[in-house]
């Protein structure tokens, strides 16, 4: 594993994305098989599962490096990784291994088929001979977290070099069902079967936000708008007599939704849909809101009453592949209106509809338009210029989404946490509060969205104004004011202020604002109304 | 009590003085030069004659009296004496003595050493208040030789590659211990003002230190190829390495042990040089002292204590403002002087 380590490091140690691909090309140069076909997938997300729990690696590792567990709890709540974390409490090994990375990761995978006592006995074996990073990233392998800093589009980017084959055909073969136990290296990379997996989706267009004004896009008649749906984009395949559904994450969605199998009864084979599957109120014509579609997301199986309450639809925004051919290089307009006479005679119950393309006269139009999003239940517009091809991952010029801002609420800060991981020396999770007559009533935590510099100025002042520890908690005096953003808002018994908000983040330190100034409890109440 | 709590810093009532207060106050005696331990405002103060030198030249005009290691100093009928802290050159420990009692505050310490601070020297005492900054068992530091081979292996491969190298190192102390651990043989060693200026100061103590060149506009890459910068982390993030074009950057920093912080710098390596004691560090000199009572500040104190009680000793926590180290070790180089 000497050579995935040094990879592992390099990647890991640098920000410079030149140096990261010239790293990760070499290896693939020069490493077996068996090792680039593993990396390709751990960088691709196909990690290998969890053989081991997290409670008895833990008892492990605090037993060989003589700690009480609650001391090596308190020391994985700073570290926030327990694969790092076993790593810098145990003693360095005496002893050193030659072995690979992949035969490591079949030791591993044949943990899942021992006891407990054999288990214990090769990890703490594996332990006592890998020496630095190497047992850290075998920690990371055993704990299924595998994660380093690498995108999948510089991974292709690096294979492609390595091995000459074009980059956006290279993403297209990574795609789909496969792993290091189904396929090899040649039948993946460099002489695969087109035939192999008929499951397989086609990479994802991705668009970038519109910054400031839309009119530097150009004519508007060059562009095509439609609402942007805050639902699961999804690839609804059609091929050999199946269908597939897979999520843009490439997760194989088709069991969780079986509303779909019936597309089989009015769509031929060789279709590959692109859309966005919402859970659909048929009665108003509208998605329903994203937490009835939450209901549905992680149930492998789900039960009638679920399904009846939220019965979920693809709104279609594209077409990938037309009676059996890629037509993802024809330019939208054209695979807009193939799409369109594909869906044309279905009938309304049907589990896939258009997403209805909307007119417009001029920016300023669209702009006013987008503004009446939420009465859609959308989350803003996408804008699609009509002669783009369907790229392959996130490409700046062809596509853009137009969001709306998100609903904000100036609230104050009454409880302050330190992070963990990457801040683990600052205080960065905080608990917000809004007034209700003469009280502050917590209404949401949020952890993100200032920069390093400010946490760095909160942490300072937290530090000198704890007014109560609880664990790693401290309450804090009134003081500060925040300016909350946040996608949503509904209705919760499960907090005391009622809501609970969606995606919430900090925009801004409202310096220019005193407590008194923030928002009160009937102004959330009011947001519930209006956009719960 | 030999030492109480007070807003203003620890204080001994029978002295009449303050250990390292952070309001201004009529005596302070100072443990070392950094700005969570050395605040400007005091009437009087009191230091190791180690550290004198810094603490006047980073505080200015002020009346400061110094005493070497060892000696003791009756004040009020107290007994105080400085002794070693191995943090950084001329950093102690203060002993306090009365009734027969005897405390010790240990300011910043290390128990290794790192060949130019004075070493630690344990100290016999009842009662110790003692920092954790670095306290789990997750903070274990390689020995000084690893660490120096680490940095040098860095640079050289930097020169060979025709960059420069730049390291972010506290201009008080871990920039002077970074300038021991390097080889002088490789390429020039620069120095950003804030660190060229604390090494004069040393250098005038009589400290060993290899040649170094302050950066000036003349300065560039051109002019000293594969050269490396030994800069205040704050310097790093700015726009000041900017006229040595695209250089390899580095922090030393104990912090630099977790992954997630190493990321968050963004410095193309970190180095785990701490001027702080690791866990073993920590453990090893309370016990030394053969204290009974221990005072932990300055750190992970709520698992500290908890700890320090399960191996039987009377341990409680307390305040202090020490420790700008916990938000980052550079933080207190930017409101120093
Ligand atoms: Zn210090
Ligand atoms: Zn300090």
């Amino acid at each position: 594993m000497k050579r995935f380590s040094r990879l592992f490091i390099t990647l890991d140690q640098t920000t410079k994305t030149s140096a990261k691909t010239v790293a990760l090309a070499e290896y693939f140069r020069d490493a077996p098989d068996a090792d680039r076909l593993w990396t390709i997938a751990l960088l691709s997300g196909r990690r290998p599962k969890r053989t081991v729990n997290a409670a008895r690696l833990s008892e492990w590792a605090a037993e060989v490096a003589g700690l009480p567990m609650w001391l090596f709890q308190s020391s994985y709540d700073v570290v926030g990784d327990l694969a790092e974390t076993i790593h810098l409490v145990l003693p360095e090994p005496e002893r050193t291994s030659d072995r690979s990375l992949s035969d490591w990761i079949a030791d591993i995978r044949a943990l899942s088929t021992q006891d407990e006592a054999d288990r214990k006995a090769a990890v703490l074996d594996a332990w006592t001979r890998l020496g630095g990073t190497e047992r850290f990233v075998f920690n990371k392998l055993i704990t299924g977290g595998f994660r380093v800093g690498v995108s999948r589009k510089l991974m292709t980017r690096a294979l492609a070099q390595a091995t000459g084959i074009a980059e956006p055909e290279l993403a297209h073969r990574l795609m789909g069902n496969w792993t290091p136990e189904t396929t090899s290296y040649a039948a993946l990379i460099t002489a695969p079967d087109p035939d192999a997996d008929l499951s397989r989706p086609y990479p994802f267009c991705l668009a970038h936000g519109v910054e400031g004004d839309p009119a530097v896009l150009g004519p508007p008649d060059d562009w095509l708008a439609e609402w942007k749906w805050d639902g699961i984009r999804g690839q609804l395949i059609l091929r050999g007599g199946q269908h597939h559904l897979w999520s843009r994450g490439e997760e194989l969605m088709t069991d969780r939704f079986p509303e779909f199998a019936r597309v089989r009864d009015f769509l031929p084979d060789g279709t590959v849909i692109d859309g966005e599957v919402l859970a659909w109120d048929a009665a108003s014509g509208q998605p329903m809101r994203f937490a009835a579609l939450q209901t549905r997301i992680g149930r492998k199986t789900v039960p009638k009453k679920v399904l009846a309450d939220a019965p979920a639809i693809l709104r279609a925004y594209d077409l990938l592949e037309h009676d059996g051919t890629d037509i993802r290089a024809r330019p939208f307009a054209e695979r807009r209106a193939r799409l369109e006479d594909v869906l044309r005679d279905l009938p309304p119950e049907a589990p896939v509809q258009p997403s209805p393309l909307i007119p417009f006269d001029g920016w300023d139009a669209l702009g006013d338009i987008r503004a009446t999003a939420r009465d859609h239940a959308a989350e803003g517009l996408m804008l699609k210029r009509a002669d783009s091809p369907y790229h392959v991952g996130r490409k700046r010029g062809d596509w853009w989404k137009w969001k709306l801002d998100p609903l904000s609420i100036d609230a104050v800060m009454v409880y302050a946490q330190a992070g963990h991981g990457r801040r683990a020396n600052l205080y960065t999770d905080f608990t917000f509060a809004v007034w209700k007559g003469p009280d502050l009533v917590p209404f949401t935590k949020a952890y993100s969205g200032l920069t390093d510099e400010e946490f760095r100025k909160i942490t300072h002042w937290v530090r000198r104004n704890t007014l109560e520890r609880f664990g790693p908690v401290r309450r804090v005096p009134p003081h500060h004011v925040f300016e909350i953003g946040f996608e949503g808002i509904q209705k919760s018994t499960r907090h005391k202020s009622g809501v609970a908000l969606r995606f919430p983040r900090m925009l801004r330190w409202r310096h220019d604002k005193t407590v008194d100034q923030a928002n009160t409890h009937d102004d959330l109440l009011e947001m519930l109304d209006l956009y719960g | 009590m030999v030492l109480e709590f007070h807003d203003e810093g620890i204080y001994c009532p029978a002295g009449r003085f303050y250990i390292d207060p952070w309001k201004p106050v009529e005596r302070a005696l100072v443990t070392h030069g950094h700005a969570d331990h050395s605040y400007p405002g005091h009437r009087h103060y009191l230091t190791s004659e180690a550290a004198a030198p810094v603490i006047r030249h980073r505080l200015g005009d002020i009346d400061l009296d110094s005493i070497p290691f060892g000696r003791t100093r009756d004040i009020n009928g107290v007994t105080v004496s400085f002794h070693p802290a191995g943090h950084v050159p001329g950093s102690a420990q203060i002993r306090v003595e009365h009734g027969g009692e005897v405390w010790v505050v240990s300011g910043d310490y290390k128990t290794t050493s790192d060949g130019l601070s004075e070493p630690f020297e344990p100290v016999p005492c009842h009662a110790f208040i003692t920092e954790c900054t670095f306290g789990l068992p997750v903070f274990d530091w390689r020995p000084e030789e690893e660490l120096a081979a680490q940095i040098n292996e860095w640079w050289q491969a930097n020169r060979h590659a025709g960059r420069m190298s730049a390291i972010g190192a506290y201009s008080l102390g871990k920039a002077q211990r970074v300038l021991t651990m390097i080889d002088p043989s490789i390429a020039p060693i620069l120095t950003h003002g804030a660190v060229e200026n604390t090494n004069q100061v040393m250098r005038a103590q009589g400290l060993r230190l290899p040649e170094t060149i302050r950066v000036t506009p003349e300065v560039t890459a051109k002019t000293h190829p594969g050269a490396l910068v030994i800069a205040p982390p704050s310097a790093l993030a700015g726009n000041w390495t900017r006229r040595f074009g695209t250089l390899s950057t580095a922090f030393a920093s104990g912090w630099m042990a977790l992954r997630g912080v190493r990321r968050r710098r963004a410095a193309d390596r970190g180095f785990v040089v701490s001027d702080h004691a690791d866990w073993k560090g920590l453990n090893a000199a309370i016990a030394e002292t053969g204290a009974t009572r221990i005072f932990a500040t300055h750190g992970y104190t709520t698992v500290f204590r908890q700890w320090l009680e399960s191996q039987g000793y009377d341990a409680q926590i307390v305040q202090t403002e020490f420790g700008d180290d916990l938000i980052d070790e550079d933080d207190a180089e930017e409101t120093a002087a």
